[in-house]
């Protein structure tokens, strides 16, 4: 028989650096349904796990236990596709500066630990059961115009036939790295978008390609914002301190600014 | 059954074009009364959604996530490929097509890889129209990195996020049709059988996650962009919800299955820390454009490494091992990844991995600080920096190109990798197996159709890097809009498709049963147990390597497994809402099923090429020993009711215009 070696190895789940910790998690049956924090205890966490393999072992529990598990976001686990969103001890995405909760991990907390887990709260995001919310305005934002009008024929210019700025490229990619998360409208006390909507424009406003249609773009996707019902901006500042992209709030001055001269274009 | 490729004739470089001047074309206003069901939404979905949309066919596309921006494809980190030649550095359409099918040793089709370099210069052209905001050099121009399997630098990126970027562009391109309502885009939505009435796909039975309830979609054509099945592993760089339903669901309907064991190990991943694991997460391949791959020289020292008594750091450069570099000289770093990772499982066997688990191997960025930092002092005019600041304007540089990875690292292992060398080691990463597809992308289901890394077609039994997110993009944007047409062109005159055909009705009826059964099982174990199981069988005996003894333990593994998933899985919580344990279920029901067909289609190769490596035949030097007499053809597998009884049909490969040689990297 050839045996190979098989390289997923227990090295981590040494009971010693295991953490006994206490779960309140807000659990809702769908979107009608009233919710409420339910208190779990969960032992032997081990401080290597992810914040998401954590609550995978309250749910592998939950099920052996006939209980309905907890439901939640998440696919990449690797902090890009912006999917995880969970609302932690009162911040978004956890305690952590610059990371998604699926980038959480256990040694940021320690044994003892009560830990209050809830979904994005927000006009524009309705539950749709226990920390998972709906986000589909971000998409209808997007589609009154997050985009530059070209057709995918590939009968485009020559890539190189448009020069961009290093600088310029730099700041529409740093603007580009949102991950849609919504972390930015959980956190601000006014539930506003303006942080996700400022990021996209500012991406093509940086770019000569997304020009032609810069005020049209930023109109009708500021338009599709207000009728989601996202609250305004007063410059607070904490979408910029919980992004996990840490995308700059200098993006929502530069959607203000592109969205004056589209006013005064008429 | 008879495989038809549909390849065109006449010379290589000229088929593409000849095919696209004779492909039958369907006129605007018919186009109107038209329906395409795309499902998926990853490069390949949303390109196809949208240029069919824009070309004015009536598109309904599916994704089982919450927004078509969260495709896996958001993931992809390293770049993508084109022969745009912007480096002056000798590459061409040809060089890009050779490259890939020596990458693929030699397994794949010439006519497809061909049209693929083909049009990847306009992808490029594309992206950027669209905003895409490539990496750019001081000139304002398109930057280039080098990528595995490759002696020219042709991968464009934008950091460490090009898929992000690339996805982004696309889904833009979507969004931009949704509003315009030529597409109606169905999120939590997942494809769980394809209806076929009279020989021809005619539309889906589709789960809406939120609801639970069970739909009927009708079409004229249906086009899976599902992605790949490396989840089969349990353990990969895969986000969690990627799976083979869409896929292995159309194979029990009549799509073959081609190549399924020929599946890509990532040589440089995280390495596995415990048994709490949900997945592993990719360094990509662009670190080994700038860091060097090690292992101690000396048991000795890797021993003492591994019981933390001594530092990678402290260890002089005559006592490290280069092993690629001294394997390969001639591509050092930058063997492909079937190489680069068979030699990395080497020396761990061997006994020279470094860490507690034994399985990792350094990769080191040490030499690019200081040569990077070196450049920055010439050119900054600091002739008396000391090497401290060297090292520190070296590190700045890296964190330019990488910083995204870097970090993402330190997140994981609590390690800074800019003052330690990052352990990696081989883990799942792609799939180069997939639904069989002909030249037009058409699976052997007429009028159902796969694109991007669901079909088989481009990457033979190697992938090399940078050239799925070129692949997704070609089918989506540039390949699938001509030759669909040539298929709907019979459609014009069809008229909407009724729902009630009978077809849906037993179609549906056979979804509500199969999840019946999942509920009513009394069973009490969580999905979760049994798709570690089924991962950790293929793993050992159908990962790295392979051999005829360890497949046929292996599949009679895979049969127990099955038995006791059916008879024992838990199913908690609703049938009609949100569950994600079914969801879970359904999907692990079809790998295991999967799992069974790699393992047959792996044993029945009795040879090693790209990806598959069977113990039984290596060179003298431990390199991967092809038998082309025998196995050069594409094994497209027929499903036949009995997941362990399938039928073998074969495809042979001919090469007009490369030479088949052994491949050689040193
Ligand atoms: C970490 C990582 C890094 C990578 N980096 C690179 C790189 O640098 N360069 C490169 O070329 N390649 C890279 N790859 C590979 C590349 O990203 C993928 O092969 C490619 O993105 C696949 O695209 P796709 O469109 O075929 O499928 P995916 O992007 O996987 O999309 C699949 C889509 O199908 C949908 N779907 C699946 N099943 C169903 C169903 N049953 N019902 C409804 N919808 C369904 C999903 O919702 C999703 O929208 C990387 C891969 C990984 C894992
Ligand atoms: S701006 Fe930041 S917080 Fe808001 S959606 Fe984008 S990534 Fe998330
Ligand atoms: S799961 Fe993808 S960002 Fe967290």
């Amino acid at each position: 028989m050839t045996t190979l070696k098989y390289n997923h190895v227990v090295i981590n789940n040494n009971m010693e650096n295991g953490m006994n910790l206490t779960l309140k998690v807000w659990r809702q049956a769908n979107a009608e349904a009233q919710g409420q924090m339910t208190e779990y205890k969960l032992g032997n966490v081990s401080p290597d796990m992810s914040f998401l393999e954590m609550m995978d072992v309250l749910n592998d529990e939950l099920i052996r236990k006939g209980e309905d598990p907890v439901t939640f976001d998440h696919d990449c686990r690797e902090g890009i596709c912006g999917m995880c969103s969970m609302f932690i001890n009162g911040e978004a995405h956890g305690p952590n500066r610059g990371v998604t909760t699926c980038q959480l991990h256990m040694r940021s907390f320690k044994d003892g630990d009560t830990i209050y887990i809830e979904p994005w709260r927000s006009a524009g995001f309705p539950v749709v059961k226990d920390l998972m919310v709906d986000r589909s305005a971000f998409d209808r934002i997007q589609q009154a115009g997050g985009f530059v009008s070209v057709n995918t024929s590939g009968r485009t210019l020559d890539a190189n036939a448009i020069p961009v700025p290093k600088a310029d490229a730099d700041k529409a990619f740093d603007a580009a790295t949102c991950i849609g998360c919504g972390a930015c409208v959980a956190s601000c006390p006014n539930g506003s978008a303006m942080l996700f909507v400022g990021a996209k424009v500012s991406q093509f406003a940086l770019l000569p390609q997304g020009h032609p249609e810069r005020f049209d773009r930023v109109e009708n996707m500021v338009k599709q914002m207000d009728e989601e019902g996202f609250g305004n901006c007063s410059n607070i500042g904490a979408c910029e301190v919980q992004c996990p992209k840490s995308i700059s709030i200098e993006n929502i001055a530069r959607m203000n600014r592109e969205y004056m001269a589209a006013n005064l274009k008429g | 059954m008879e495989l038809i490729n549909k390849i065109p004739d006449g010379p290589l470089d000229q088929k593409w074009t000849k095919y696209k001047n004779t492909a039958r074309l369907v006129n605007p206003a018919n186009k109107r009364n038209i329906d395409v069901i795309v499902v998926g939404t990853g490069l390949a979905g949303a390109s196809a959604a949208a240029s069919l949309a824009e070309m004015g066919y009536k598109v309904k596309a599916l994704c089982f996530q919450d927004s078509p921006r969260r495709a896996h494809s958001i993931a992809a980190q390293g770049g993508i490929n084109a022969a745009k030649n912007y480096m002056n550095d000798g590459d061409s359409t040809y060089r890009l097509f050779y490259d890939t099918i020596k990458g693929g040793d030699y397994r794949a089709r010439e006519a497809n890889v061909y049209r693929l370099a083909e049009v990847s210069a306009n992808i490029i052209d594309q992206c950027v129209a669209q905003g895409v905001p490539f990496a750019r050099d001081y000139g304002g121009l398109l930057d280039n990195r080098s990528f595995g399997g490759t002696q020219v630098s042709r991968t464009f990126y934008a950091k460490g996020q090009t898929g992000q970027q690339l996805l982004l562009g696309a889904y833009s391109a979507l969004s931009r049709q949704v509003g315009k309502g030529n597409v109606t885009m169905l999120n939590r939505h997942e494809m769980l059988d394809v209806v076929v009435i009279d020989g021809k796909a005619r539309g889906i039975i589709a789960r809406n996650l939120v609801t639970g309830a069970i739909e009927r979609h009708s079409a004229h054509a249906v086009v899976l962009c599902t992605g790949g099945y490396g989840n089969v592993f349990f353990l990969s760089t895969n986000a969690m919800g990627s799976n083979v339903t869409a896929a292995w669901r159309a194979h029990k309907r009549g799509a073959l299955m081609a190549n399924p064991c020929f599946t890509q190990i990532h040589p440089t991943c995280i390495p596995v820390s415990g048994d709490h694991q949900s997945k592993l997460t990719l360094m990509s391949e662009s670190l080994r454009n700038d860091g060097r791959i090690w292992v101690p020289k000396f048991k000795e020292d890797a021993e003492a490494i591994r019981a933390k008594k001594l530092k990678p750091t402290d260890l002089a450069e005559d006592r490290r091992d280069y092993y690629l570099e001294r394997r390969y000289p001639a591509f050092g770093n930058l063997v492909p990844r079937d190489v680069a990772s068979r030699a990395a499982k080497e020396r761990c066997d061997a006994g020279f991995g470094v860490n507690a688990t034994g399985e990792a191997v350094y990769l080191d960025f040490a030499s690019s600080f200081e040569r990077y930092g070196k450049q920055q002092a010439t050119v900054k005019g600091l002739h008396n920096a000391t090497h401290d600041e060297i090292i520190a304007m070296g590190k700045k540089v890296v964190e330019q190109k990488y910083g995204n990875l870097f970090q993402m690292y330190e997140q994981i292992v609590a390690e800074n990798p800019y003052e330690t060398p990052m352990m990696i080691y081989p883990a799942v990463h792609y799939t180069m197996g997939g639904l069989w597809v002909d030249y037009e992308l058409m699976t052997t289901i007429k009028g159902c159709y796969a694109c991007g890394e669901a079909n088989f077609s481009d990457h033979g039994a190697n992938r090399l890097g940078a050239s799925a997110l070129m692949q997704g993009l070609a089918d989506g944007y540039f390949v699938l809009p001509y030759t669909i047409g040539n298929y709907l062109a019979d459609e014009i005159s069809t008229g909407k498709i009724s729902t009630d055909a009978p077809e849906f009705v037993a179609a549906e009826d056979n979804v509500r049963k199969q999840i019946e059964s999942l509920f009513n099982n009394n069973g009490t174990v969580p999905v979760d147990h049994f798709h570690r199981k089924l991962g950790k069988i293929i793993w050992d005996y159908c990962g790295m390597a392979r051999s005829e003894e360890g497949l046929k333990f292996a599949i009679s593994e895979i049969q127990k497994i099955r038995e006791d998933f059916f008879k024992n899985v838990r199913i908690p919580g609703v049938q009609n809402g949100m569950n994600p344990e079914l969801e879970k279920a359904m999907r692990v029901a079809d790998f295991i099923d999967l799992g069974e067909l790699m393992c047959k289609d792996a044993l029945e190769r009795n040879e090693s090429c790209g990806g598959h490596f069977r113990e039984e035949y290596q060179t003298e030097e431990g390199e991967a020993l092809r038998v082309d007499d025998v196995y050069n053809y594409v094994a497209a597998w027929e499903f036949t009711g009995n997941p362990s009884a399938p039928i073998l049909n074969k495809e042979p490969l001919v090469y007009d215009n490369i030479k088949v040689q052994s491949r050689s990297y040193k």
